[in-house]
């Protein structure tokens, strides 16, 4: 039998980037708010320190910062024809576990989405003609517009200490940014990281080719900094050891060095760890939520925690997968397209090619989470004409290194054989002498890829696992054959003693090898409670005391790394229930 | 494109997939005149390996491939002298190797190569029933078992496990098998020494590798386009 806790105002329930800015903000704001965390708490000082932290057999191999799947999983499959099995170890994806969540072992990117995705379907079918989006291409609206996010985007930025250079103040396009971007009211809160050589090659083979390139925006602190919450920083010191990995030089923007440490000083605020949320709870006879039922993972003890208000704010999936436990909603069918909760789950593609040169030498174990340079041409340059091409959405091309570690990264001219003296005597020439051009790209929603519980598979609470139904389809194939077209020509351009091309992926999505912890949608934002989960609050239609915080509320996928946006509506989210919810509880919309 | 069922990391990463073989045959000298340093660990003498998982057959196995894999040569010692067996060993002992991590319910179904790994088996009991059903292969083959092969019959039966081509009769697939294999040898050669494998560091020393010291806030300027050349250092080093 559950222990029913005294009510307080505000039960979060996941402690990352989103739960720790509501965390602190509404701390701040005078609520009593409890977090529910269902990993433990790791603090840079003990447990990201030199030498240990410098492991890749621990971090990168054996996933230590990472979701247990011996605990709960998801089910995967490519079609609704196929029988669903579960991902029995991480692979594509990797969500975090441990207070301050994903954003401990993400590299750091940090983007501006813009009304290019945020009016999405209005501005591609004003332009293109409503017939050129495909009809199973679910992709809507957002509600929301980049000026309303802007102040948000700053604040975020500042806090997250990102490194990077304006390339559109208030209208003027500023040399050495991206001439892409959307109007910045200020320049980045710090300058860009120093660039490596493969940077500073790729730099000049894109501008020679016509491209803009500029450093990518990342939260890796190019200097010592401390943000406006008085949170400090130390400088990246590009130690080659940052996506997967807590930082030991405090450089990287995270949680748990910024709004988390400010929320557990504030009385108003308790953190509880090991705490698995099971189900939000529901008042059955109004359109509200009463609290969280939980877990305390060190003894099975159960708890039910009541709340005036209940964040989830889990990593996306997690998000989605309580929503359905707990029956908010109505879950998605893809047949009839009826229902919200599970719907437009979208994740991203990519590609990179290895340019070989003789010769020279790229240290590929120095670098940030963020030495990335970066072309927006054929994303954010709205004048670049997609029909040429027949997709919607588009790719981002960068010369980067990231966590090159030996494991991991040895790359080698195609055809070397895979062992023996003639592939050791192939990795030892080219380790310090290749590097890779990458893209990434954008996936727009479609009708069948979704969300629901399992039939069969449970997880350690008996509860059944989220299923996944997902693959890539004809839109996302020709975004790929496009964009391996431009790094292969970009690639040639540089006069590479071997090149590894870049090859469009024409196979189905597989749970292995790792691609992207960009998962997003499932709990959808929109204007319309019939297509969407929530609004433009982050607010559910149904409970309008329930806010569902993260990528899950993207109605598709950029090319961008997500962390912006997800921590701008953070922001965003923040303000709308300190200014509007609290003073008048209700739908804000 | 055909996709792997398993974790294929390793060989993408070592870009053993299509294309026309390079240069490769020349390769050996061109890494020397561009600087690379040899390892050559004169007569190196060895710890006497102590195991805590594999079995004297099951060692002889690992034993064999892993200096079939890894053959003394200019750039390192062999498999067993850079500790290779060892690592697996204990990572077979380890956590890991029992099953950590990894979701373990059934029903098990085969699926589709993309739904990943869906053996019912931990990597520890993978390696028990794989290395039975390669030395049952072998013998049925060759009349001897895999350890007993020569060079030129072990390498032809690694590259069959790598495609799959050789049948494990009643075992698990033997390419799932050999991903795992491989993937765990390069874990040992390249990972951290602390874990019995790199023995001397002379993974990292093959390919420059420098290792855990890494504050490089003025490195990245300084050596940008230049050799940085240093001993490597270890966890165990800083410790």
């Amino acid at each position: 039998m559950a222990t029913r806790l005294k009510e307080v105002d505000v039960v979060i329930v996941g402690l990352g980037w989103t739960g720790g800015i509501l965390a602190k903000e509404l701390a701040e704001a005078g609520l009593k708010v409890v977090a529910l965390e269902r990993g433990g708490l790791r603090l840079p000082q003990s447990d990201f320190t030199v030498p240990q932290v410098r492991d890749e057999i621990r971090y990168v191999i054996r996933h230590d910062l990472m979701m247990d799947t011996q605990k709960d999983t998801l089910t995967i499959r490519n079609n609704v024809s196929q029988e669903a099995l579960p991902m029995r170890r991480l692979g594509s994806f990797l969500p975090g576990d441990t207070v301050g969540g994903s954003g401990v072992h993400w590299s750091g990117h940090t983007w501006r989405w813009t009304d290019m995705e945020f009016k999405v379907r209005s501005r591609y079918e004003e332009r293109y003609g409503k017939k050129y989006l495909p009809e199973d291409m679910t992709i809507q609206d957002w509600g929301i517009t980049y000026d309303e996010l802007e102040p948000y985007y700053e604040k975020f930025e500042r806090v997250a200490a990102v490194s990077g250079k304006a390339g559109n103040l208030r209208g003027k396009i500023v040399p050495g940014g991206n001439p892409f971007e959307a109007p910045r009211a200020n320049e980045y809160p710090l300058p860009p990281l120093t660039p490596l050589l493969a940077q500073e090659m790729f730099r000049e083979a894109a501008a020679a080719n016509g491209y803009h390139p500029f450093p990518r925006p990342s939260a890796n602190a190019s200097r010592p900094y401390t943000n406006p919450d008085g949170a400090k920083y130390g400088a990246c010191q590009y130690c080659g050891h940052c996506q997967r990995f807590g930082c030991e030089a405090n450089a990287k923007g995270s949680a748990l060095i910024s709004v988390i440490p400010i929320a557990m000083r504030n009385p108003n605020f308790e953190l509880r760890t090991h705490a698995w949320a099971t189900k939000v709870l529901k008042d059955p006879g109004a359109k509200r939520v009463t609290g969280v039922a939980y877990t305390n993972v060190l003894n099975g003890d159960e708890f039910e925690q009541p709340a005036s208000i209940v964040l989830l704010c889990a990593y996306a999936i997690n998000n989605v997968h309580l929503m359905l436990l707990s029956g908010i909603g109505e879950a998605y069918d893809p047949v009839t397209q009826k229902g919200v909760i599970g719907k437009n789950y979208c994740y991203q593609t990519g590609a990179s090619a290895t340019l070989f040169f003789e010769g020279k030498h790229f240290n590929p174990f120095m670098n940030a989470g963020g030495s990335s340079t970066t072309i927006d041409d054929f994303n954010a340059n709205w004048q670049f004409d997609r029909s040429k091409h027949g997709y919607v959405g588009g790719f981002i091309v960068a010369g980067a290194f990231n966590t090159s570690l030996p494991i991991g990264y040895r790359p080698v001219p195609a055809g070397t054989p895979a062992w023996g003296t003639e592939w050791k005597a192939a990795t030892a020439k080219w380790y310090d002498t290749a590097m890779q051009i990458n893209m990434s790209g954008s996936v727009m929603a479609n009708r069948y890829n979704y969300f629901d519980l399992d039939p069969t598979y449970r997880n350690a609470f008996g509860l059944p696992l989220m299923r996944m139904t997902f693959d890539y389809k004809p839109n996302e194939h020709r975004i790929g054959e496009h964009a391996a077209q431009v790094i292969n020509d970009l690639a040639k351009s540089m006069k590479p003693t071997h090149l590894n091309p870049a090859v469009a992926r024409t196979g189905p999505w597989t749970v292995v090898p790792y691609q992207s912890t960009h998962n997003t949608g499932g709990t959808i934002m929109g204007t319309d409670p019939r297509t969407s989960a929530v609004n433009k609050y982050l607010q559910s239609w149904d409970a309008h005391n329930l806010f569902v915080v993260g990528a899950n509320v993207f109605p598709h996928n950029s090319t961008y790394n997500p962390t912006g946006p997800v921590g701008a509506l953070a922001y965003w989210t923040a303000d709308a229930i300190k200014n509007k919810y609290v003073k008048n509880p209700g739908l804000l919309v | 494109m055909k996709e792997d069922a398993f974790d294929r990391r390793a060989f993408l990463k070592s870009a053993v997939a299509g294309g026309a073989a390079a240069a490769a045959g020349t390769l050996p000298k061109s890494a020397e005149a561009q600087g690379t340093a040899p390892t050559k660990t004169p007569a190196q003498e060895s710890p006497p390996p102590t195991y805590s998982f594999l079995n004297p057959d099951e060692a002889a196995f690992i034993e064999a491939l892993v200096d079939h894999m890894v053959p003394a040569d200019q750039y390192s010692p062999k498999g067993t002298d850079l500790g290779l067996n060892l690592y697996i060993d204990r990572a077979l002992a380890s956590g890991w190797g029992k099953g950590d991590r990894t979701y373990m319910q059934g029903p098990w179904r085969p699926g589709v190569p993309s739904q990943g790994y869906q053996l019912p088996l931990t990597p520890a009991a993978l390696y028990r029933s794989g290395i039975a059903a390669a030395n049952a292969a072998c013998a049925k083959t060759y009349g001897r078992r895999f350890d007993k092969l020569d060079p030129a019959q072990r390498e032809e039966f690694m590259q069959g496990m790598r495609s799959g081509k050789v049948v494990f009769e009643g075992g698990p697939p033997s390419r799932a098998f050999f991903a795992t294999v491989y993937q765990n040898v390069m874990e040992g050669m390249f990972g951290d020494p602390m874990y019995g494998g790199n023995r001397g560091k002379a993974g990292w020393k093959m390919i420059g590798f420098p290792g855990v010291i890494a504050v490089h806030y003025q490195n990245v300027e300084k050596f940008r386009g230049k050799k940085y050349s240093v001993e490597p250092v270890s966890i165990s080093d800083m410790s």
